[in-house]
């Protein structure tokens, strides 16, 4: 099995400027992080806000360059602090952010929404993109009517949809989830997750989830790694993660999770009836 | 007595395709020291129900029900100077998005105080010290100096503390929380919730948790309505639901939990909803 993606010891740091009287300081936002993603698989980075999680989809998607470490594109190493970046290169790394009601524009048609990454990354004529973006717009679940709508005319779930569906528009080796499914409800959500099943199935897409919500990441993940302050202090199977957490901070997570089973309601009942 | 008594609640709004049903006749009530949950997705009148009791609804809305009593006192006929005497006193809510609800321009003692001020007429030196009791109470380091601080200089956890001390600033009967943890971390929601259910005890005070989170519902709530387009699916005890749910809705939301996926795919509500519940 070949590594869609691989990061060795990535390291970024942030320069805060100081201001007049105050020095700049730099904040070291990841801390020489290292993982390995196969083809067709899912990471699973899990952590709360500010721990570098989302620092790390971006450094990933090649939006910004590591301050040091290694990273390996299907075994190639990419350096676009020095090189660049190439349409090639971005076309296989996409990205789906968390809030679709932001990230979409929303004096845009779908249809054009969906037709932009083609614009801008091939030179596939206009009736050909149209094609492409009707066929997208049914694996994602929606139909052609929805073609030339505008953003504000979908709800939250099917806003969801239509950003998968931009990010798989150029047929990309990876996918970067930056919390997917936090901003849907529970229904909704269960609709995107099996939809996001679906077409790693079918694409045979390479997956890197971030999520906070230990639930979701214990269904969709092979892999689990726990962000805590820019240091992955935890990464393994999902099954060792889940079964034995080895720092403290990954049990403090689990801990911190409320249940939704029987047993830890008759558990809490119990105690405040003894209280 | 219930604290809190509604009896057949409608609330429309004018669209211009005419009036939207939001919550299409809902009974609840919920009795001093208990802990109610309303479980429902966004649309499922959930939040509308609870503004309307507030008052807080625009102009658009229309309130109509059978009986909306607080503690005796009838909400419907309630002149607007009135109601303001008893919203922010005896019931108040917290928010979603706790940096969103506070004011950008004044320091979170001044939000404080305002309160102690409108409600209570404390003077000057008694409204810091209590500011300053509520901020230690709901668990803020250093409350002197933090009185001092605006809210982008906090973070959403401690916002929402922020939130919860204007909140029971009054010792109110009945705190309406209203997806208080939904913006925050898995850890900080932790804190909230047992601040919540820790202060409810403390206070004997009803609390009414609004949420969509099945997880939040199983640690916090005693009783829970399950609410679905404006309408009740479900009434029961916490266990109760989450042993023996009785309507398919109710049933279809449990099994769209990620915890309890059996096999490659979660069953979605929208399989599940469309046969008829037992009994409706």
């Amino acid at each position: 099995m070949s590594a869609v993606v691989e990061g060795k010891n990535i390291k970024r740091d942030y320069q805060v400027s100081g201001g007049l009287f105050r020095p700049a300081r730099t904040v070291h936002a990841v801390k020489g992080v290292s993982f390995r993603v196969e083809q067709g698989k899912t990471l699973a980075i899990v952590g709360e806000s500010g721990c570098g999680k989302s620092t790390l989809a971006r450094i990933i998607t090649l939006i910004d360059p590591a301050t040091a470490g290694e990273l390996y594109i299907d075994g190639q190493k990419i350096d676009i602090a020095k090189d660049g970046t190439s349409k090639e290169m971005r076309r296989k790394m996409q990205i789906v952010f968390q809030n679709p009601y932001g990230s979409l524009n929303p004096r845009q048609k779908i249809g054009d929404i969906l037709g932009e990454p083609l614009l801008i990354n091939t030179d596939k004529p206009a009736e050909e993109r149209r094609d492409l973006a009707h066929a997208m717009l049914k694996k994602v679940g929606l139909g052609s009517e929805h073609f030339n709508r505008y953003p504000h005319m979908f709800s939250g779930g099917q806003r969801q949809r239509i950003a998968i569906a931009r990010a798989l528009m150029l047929n990309p080796r990876l996918l970067v989830l930056d919390e997917p499914v936090s901003a849907l409800d529970l229904s909704v959500q269960a609709q995107v997750l099996n939809l996001l099943a679906d077409l790693q199935d079918e694409f045979e897409l390479t997956y890197v989830f971030i999520s906070h919500d230990l639930s979701v990441v214990r269904y969709i993940a092979d892999e689990v790694m726990v962000m805590y302050f820019g240091e992955a202090v935890e990464y393994g199977s999902r099954d060792a993660v889940f079964s034995d957490p080895q720092h403290s901070y990954t049990r403090t997570l689990f801990a911190a999770t409320p249940r939704a089973d029987v047993a830890s309601i008759k558990a809490r009942l119990a105690k405040k009836q003894a209280a | 007595m219930p604290l809190l008594d509604i009896k057949n609640l409608t609330v429309s709004f004018d669209t211009s395709t005419g009036p939207f049903m939001a919550v299409k006749g809902i009974d609840l009530s919920i009795e001093p020291r208990e802990v109610l949950a309303i479980v429902g997705e966004s649309g499922s009148g959930k939040s509308v129900s609870m503004l309307a009791v507030m008052g807080l609804l625009p102009a658009s809305a229309t309130v109509k029900a059978d009986r909306m009593a607080f503690d005796g006192i009838d909400l419907l006929g309630l002149d607007p100077a009135h109601r303001r005497k008893i919203v922010g006193k005896e019931i108040s809510m917290i928010f979603q998005e706790p940096v969103a609800s506070l004011n950008p321009c004044f320091t979170v003692g001044f939000q404080i105080e305002e309160v102690l001020r409108f409600h209570l007429g404390l003077d000057r030196a008694k409204r810091r010290a209590r500011a300053i009791e509520l901020l230690s109470l709901v668990g803020i380091a250093e409350p002197e100096e933090r009185l001092g601080s605006y809210p982008h200089q906090m973070s959403g956890g401690q916002c929402q503390r922020v939130m919860i001390a204007i909140a029971i600033a009054c010792n109110p009967k009945l705190l309406i929380a209203d997806e208080p943890t939904t913006a925050l971390d898995v850890t900080i929601q932790k804190q909230i919730l047992d601040l919540l259910v820790s202060l409810q005890a403390e206070y004997g005070m009803g609390l009414i948790m609004i949420t969509h989170n099945m997880g939040v519902v199983a640690e916090t709530a005693d009783r829970v309505i399950v609410q679905y387009q404006g309408s009740k699916m479900e009434e029961a005890e916490v266990l109760a639901l989450f042993e023996n749910p009785k309507s398919n809705y109710t049933r279809a939301l449990l099994s769209a939990l990620p915890d309890n996926a059996t096999g490659d795919r979660l069953p979605t509500v929208s399989d599940m909803l469309f046969e008829p519940a037992p009994g409706a």
